[in-house]
């Protein structure tokens, strides 16, 4: 094992030139991996979830937790794109690895999927409370439900969950039938933390308790609060999966059939392959990431960029907004992309029109108001990357000869103003040659 | 400068009982031209102690935006200019640069600038703006000899030019490298008085056309135009009702009036104003009381019944009183004349602007003046004014009212704003210019006949000037020859005492740039503290060029001027909203305060310290004021929530959201491991003198970017919200 790993580390090293272009801003797709396991049996028990990964394409590279060897980054590069911590149990990290280095590699825009499982220990915890996700602190407590269990094991800490989050993004286009198998631990996701949000809920009956010993005062957390998976995009787009179920990534649950309790439908096999193949494409950026050019405006019949505009000038605004199918950039066609032009408040807010071709544009008036304002695209869509670009553009007022000339309204002052001259002029005259 | 002027006189008297009389007028012209050459120079060179003690820099805060403006004038032209939006200032609401300005004093530097190039002298702008202000205190006490000249005599004259080239009050405001607008406006303010008394005097139009042109120059140079605009109706006024009305007044008020407010419509930040205005109807009013005047003149010389007149008269001006009152209120009532503004108010009512306006309350320069300014600002010229008052009531004439009245109106508001001294300066010159003349004439005059030289004794001094002096300067009291002499010395004494004051105060007070500060060593030895500019050049070196600084607004003109980055508030307090909202920012907690500087794209905050340096004009004195003037908009920011029983405290006594706001957090970040003074604990706050209370200060959003070497100026970099959270 250890020449296993060493051989391993020797290959990405001198791999390192090569792979350090793979992940980068025009392949978001992550290739290395590193996987990190508490027990050398997991990776033949979870064997089917790494099968897929390596199928599509991945590099894995599993250590043991407490690999004394164990490093992210070796001169300030980062050796992997992706990180899978299956170690709930590890106290410490072998090598440089602890909480910090991992929140500092989710921080520079790479992607983590960690599972916790019952009994997970304070470092799990920890990663997880980073990422806005806090585990029941009772150590010994696992997701109880009576009403929604698996029926072919009787054991009601096998939830049979069926409450996903809609959306295709992050699922995939084909909807998971089955319910997913889960037997773990349950969390709940800080309520001032805005990226977070659950991929998997509990049902309304399900609590989180220590199942073999009797409840001795109410659980804390109960019902749908508590979530069993969720996903964390952070404001830089990595993406962080947090399971509380080791399990559920398991061969044996993958493999199982499930029926839910007190429903008729009974499945041949779990849902849990499914699921979990379809988040990890979207963890690791398969899936859902998109890409924007530069905001590109000008004034209607020019095509340079202007460095500043003046009040009530037309302008054409457009943006290129493309789509990572996995393999490739594909034009991105949606019907709800908005761009502001915002000072201190959006003035104007129109939605963009697409060619289809991925261009999006528009075309509007500046507002009468002067000022220093900004295009602003803000594209939040539930599963995809954010996208947030804007650009600064000063409107000047009208110069002192862009006003009209003569104002029609005006002309009875004009009149005034020359026949109070011609008057003068005749009264001079007559006065003074008058006798 | 008397005695220059009397000496002189004892050489020539004794030179020329045989020379002709056309010498001697020759003698005393040669004289006075260079006597007033002399003058000329010494205003110039007076001005020069910043210059040659610190460099040819520019000084304060507004001087910057001068500095910045006239910068752009010259490299893109006066249309660029009129016409030019800054998105530099202000952020995001900008500035129209050439609508809120007023350019008299940017053109005339860039007409210098472009007379100089012309003649081939490449001098680079800088210089121009930094002398600026000399070369106009120069002219202006050509103009104080004209116009001495024009109320008493041409010793008058002489003693005034002498008096104003070197009073402290003046100087305050026109050293070199105080490139303001009052630089180029008390020059602009003396000539339309002068010009105008000139026309009252004469009838003339030409000259009631120069004083517009005047008036026109001061309004395009400064705000304090407003000040013309009252007080020659007033005086007008003054002439109506103590029967001195005339054709002479009547041509120079209505040429000066009509011809001045058009002109002044011209300049872009006037505007419609003296139709429109509250503080500008006073002159429109007695335009309209001269019409009923000449109309009632007239109708008494049609009519030669006395008692039908007297009637026609009551009629005429109640009708005329009714009818302005009812126009000024139906004005008023539907919003076409504007009230009068928060500064107007607090002129009249020293107590307004602490109540309602604090922006304005806050300034330093407009704060009540103290005693101890006045006499460090005018010296003998204080208790020598009432004596020229006294003169000038004894021998009363149109001008000498006109000068009375200034002096008394213009040192009443120097009594309100600290800065309004120097407004009263020419006017206190002049008039003690009148005593210090008349009596140095009187006592002469007395040594003279002594001498048995009567004759030339009392026709020299007034030799030029018809008025009729000698007569009323009577010689009442039976001076002796000796006492007489005592009396000139003892004038002499105080006028050389004048001179010393004068110069100490330039040289100590006022030629300081405040942007590079100086303090005495243990030694005696002179440190200087550049750190603003070590700052600004930073943030100008070391910031992306769209970077947008926050700082309170002092600092606004200077980080555009020399930083060259964007600021969200400057000295050009026209939005008090925007001040309000960096006001509460800076008074807020660090999170709360972190949201408006987020919305309000915030990327720098700068602030001010002194407790390293012992500097007392820095943020957390000034701190309050930010309190206030947030307080004023966003009612959640109270002030007492700041004090501890009314007094505002920074050490441990201090109340708990004092120590953690975000001022006091910004300038005390690790203070508390520093030891400022040898044998005081360490955070011990030197311009304070006491221990800060809070000296374990975490930032949460904002990072230390850089401190200047003394701490004087300390940036934060505002960091991008938390990437997981």
């Amino acid at each position: 094992m250890m020449n296993l790993s060493r051989s391993v580390a020797l290959i990405s090293l001198f791999l390192l030139p090569l792979l350090s272009f793979s992940f980068s801003v025009d392949n978001p797709t992550d290739r290395r991996v590193l996987v990190l396991l508490d027990d050398v049996s997991l990776k033949s028990s979870h064997s089917i979830f790494f099968t897929t990964l390596k199928s599509r394409g991945f590099d894995l590279d599993f250590k043991l937790a407490d690999d004394s060897k164990l490093a992210l980054q070796r001169y300030g590069q980062y050796l992997y794109d992706g990180l899978i911590v299956f170690a709930p149990s590890t106290e410490r990290f072998g090598g440089s690895l602890d909480s910090k280095s991992i929140a500092d590699f989710v921080d520079s825009g790479r992607d983590l999927i960690l599972s916790a499982d019952t009994s997970a220990s304070d470092l799990i915890r920890g990663i997880a409370l980073e990422c806005g996700v806090d585990f029941d602190e009772d150590s010994s407590a696992m997701v109880i439900d009576h009403s929604s269990f698996s029926v072919s094991d009787g054991d009601h800490t096998l939830i049979a969950a069926d409450d996903l989050v809609k959306s295709d993004v992050i699922l995939g286009k084909t909807k998971i039938e089955a319910p997913v198998l889960f037997r773990g631990v349950a969390h709940s996701l800080n309520p001032t933390n805005n990226l977070v949000l659950k991929v998997l809920s509990a049902s309304p009956s399900a609590y989180s308790a220590n199942p073999s010993s009797k409840l001795s005062s109410p659980p804390q957390l109960t019902g749908s609060a508590i979530s069993l998976v969720s996903v964390m995009q952070a404001r830089n787009n990595a993406r962080v999966v947090i399971s509380g179920s080791l399990q559920m990534f398991s061969d044996r649950l993958f493999r199982s059939g499930v029926q839910k309790a007190g429903s008729p439908n009974k499945y041949e096999k779990s849902g849990n392959e499914q699921f979990a193949t379809e988040l990890s494409k979207w963890v690791f950026h398969e899936r859902g990431h998109l890409k924007a050019g530069s905001l590109v405006h000008h004034r209607v019949g020019e095509t340079d960029e202007p460095a500043i505009y003046r009040i009530k000038d037309d302008l054409e605004f457009s943006v290129e907004i493309l789509e990572w199918s996995g393999k490739s950039w594909e034009p991105y066609v949606a019907d709800d992309v908005q761009v502001q032009f915002y000072m201190m408040s959006p003035y104007v807010l129109k939605t963009l029109s697409t060619d289809k071709k991925g261009m999006f544009h528009t075309s509007f008036k500046v507002p009468d108001v002067y000022g220093v304002f900004q295009f602003k695209v803000e594209y939040e869509k539930l599963g995809y990357t954010t996208l947030s670009l804007s650009k600064q553009i000063p409107v000047r007022p009208y110069r002192h000869n862009e006003y009209e000339r003569f104002i029609p309204t005006a002309y009875p002052y004009y009149g005034a103003c020359f026949t109070t001259m011609a008057g003068f002029f005749v009264f001079s005259f007559v006065y003074l040659y008058h006798k | 400068m008397a005695a220059k002027k009397a000496s002189p006189d004892l050489v020539n008297s004794s030179f020329s009982f045989k020379s002709l009389k056309l010498k001697t007028k020759q003698q005393e012209l040669l004289l006075r031209v260079s006597i007033l050459g002399l003058v000329y120079v010494l205003a110039f060179i007076a001005r020069l102690f910043s210059v040659l003690r610190y460099e040819s820099m520019i000084h304060e805060f507004d001087p910057y935006f001068n500095y910045r403006t006239t910068l752009f004038l010259t490299e893109k032209g006066f249309y660029e200019f009129w016409n030019w939006f800054d998105s530099e200032s202000w952020y995001p609401l900008g500035r129209i640069i050439g609508g809120t300005l007023y350019p008299g004093l940017m053109v005339t530097a860039a007409l210098i600038y472009w007379t100089l190039r012309f003649l081939r002298f490449f001098v680079h702008i800088r210089e121009v703006c930094v002398l600026t202000a000399p070369f106009f205190a120069s002219n202006t006490t050509l103009v104080a000899y004209f116009f001495g000249k024009e109320i008493w005599d041409t010793g008058a004259g002489l003693v005034a030019a002498a008096l104003i080239a070197i009073c402290p009050g003046y100087i305050s405001r026109s050293v070199a490298g105080s490139y303001d607008n009052e630089a180029v406006a008390i020059f602009a303010l003396l000539l339309t008085f002068y010009l105008f008394v000139k026309a009252v005097k004469t009838g003339s139009l030409s000259w009631a056309l120069g004083s517009a042109f005047g008036y026109f120059y001061m309004v395009s140079a400064w705000g304090g135009y407003v000040f013309i605009i009252n007080l020659v109706p007033l005086y007008v006024l003054v002439l109506l009702i103590t029967g001195r009305y005339s054709m002479r007044l009547y041509v120079a008020y209505n040429c000066m009036y009509i011809l001045g407010m058009l002109l002044a419509m011209q300049i872009r930040f006037v505007g419609f104003q003296h139709v429109q205005s509250g503080e500008h109807m006073a002159a429109m009013g007695v335009f309209l009381l001269m019409q009923v005047f000449y109309f009632l003149d007239w109708v008494k010389h049609q009519l030669n019944d006395t008692k039908l007149f007297q009637t026609f008269l009551r009629i005429t001006v109640t009708s005329a009183i009714l009818v302005g009152g009812i126009a000024l209120g139906v004005g008023t009532a539907s919003g076409y004349i504007s009230p009068w503004t928060g500064r107007f108010y607090s002129l009249l009512d020293p107590t307004y602007a602490k109540d309602h306006i604090p922006i304005i309350a806050s300034v330093s320069e407009h704060q009540p003046t103290a005693w101890s300014s006045f006499m460090f600002d005018y010296h003998i010229l204080l208790f020598l004014f009432p004596a020229g008052l006294y003169f000038c009531f004894k021998r009363l004439s149109d001008a000498t009212i006109f000068i009375v009245m200034y002096g008394l109106t213009s040192l009443y508001f120097a009594g309100v704003m600290v800065r309004l001294i120097l407004v009263a300066t020419p006017a206190v010159c002049l008039i003690s210019a009148i005593a210090v003349s008349a009596t140095v004439k009187n006592l002469t005059s007395l040594l003279r006949t002594k001498q048995k030289v009567p004759q030339t004794g009392s026709t020299k001094g007034v030799g030029s000037s018809k008025s009729s002096s000698k007569v009323t300067l009577d010689q009442s009291q039976p001076f002796h020859k000796n006492g007489a002499i005592a009396l000139l010395v003892g004038v002499f004494y105080l006028l050389s005492r004048y001179a010393i004051h004068c110069t100490w105060v330039t040289s100590e007070a006022y030629s300081s740039p405040s942007i590079v500060l100086a303090a005495r060593g243990a030694h005696g030895n002179r440190i200087i503290f550049d750190d603003y500019r070590e700052a600004y050049y930073w943030l100008r070196q070391n910031t992306p060029t769209d970077a947008k600084v926050m700082s309170w607004w002092d600092y606004g003109y200077q980080i555009t001027a020399m930083g060259n980055r964007t600021v969200i508030v400057d000295n050009n307090t026209w939005n008090n909203t925007h001040i309000a909202t960096v006001g509460r920012a800076m008074s807020s907690y660090e999170d709360e305060a972190y949201d408006i500087m987020r919305s309000l794209d915030v990327n720098y905050v700068l602030v001010v310290f002194g407790g390293v340096t012992g500097y007392s004009s820095d943020d957390i004195n000034k701190f309050l004021w930010m309190v206030r003037i947030g307080g004023g908009v966003y009612p959640v920011i109270k002030e007492p929530d700041y004090l501890v029983n009314g007094e505002f405290r920074v050490d441990k006594g201090a109340s708990p959201k004092m120590l953690n706001c975000l001022m006091y957090k910004l300038c005390y970040y690790r203070f508390g491991e520093l030891v400022t003074e040898y044998g005081k604990p360490t955070g011990y706050d030197r311009a304070r003198g006491v221990e800060i209370g809070n000296k374990d200060i975490k930032l949460e959003h904002l990072e230390e970017a850089y401190t200047t070497s003394n701490w004087i100026v300390r940036i934060y970099r505002v960091k991008p919200p938390t990437n997981r959270l």
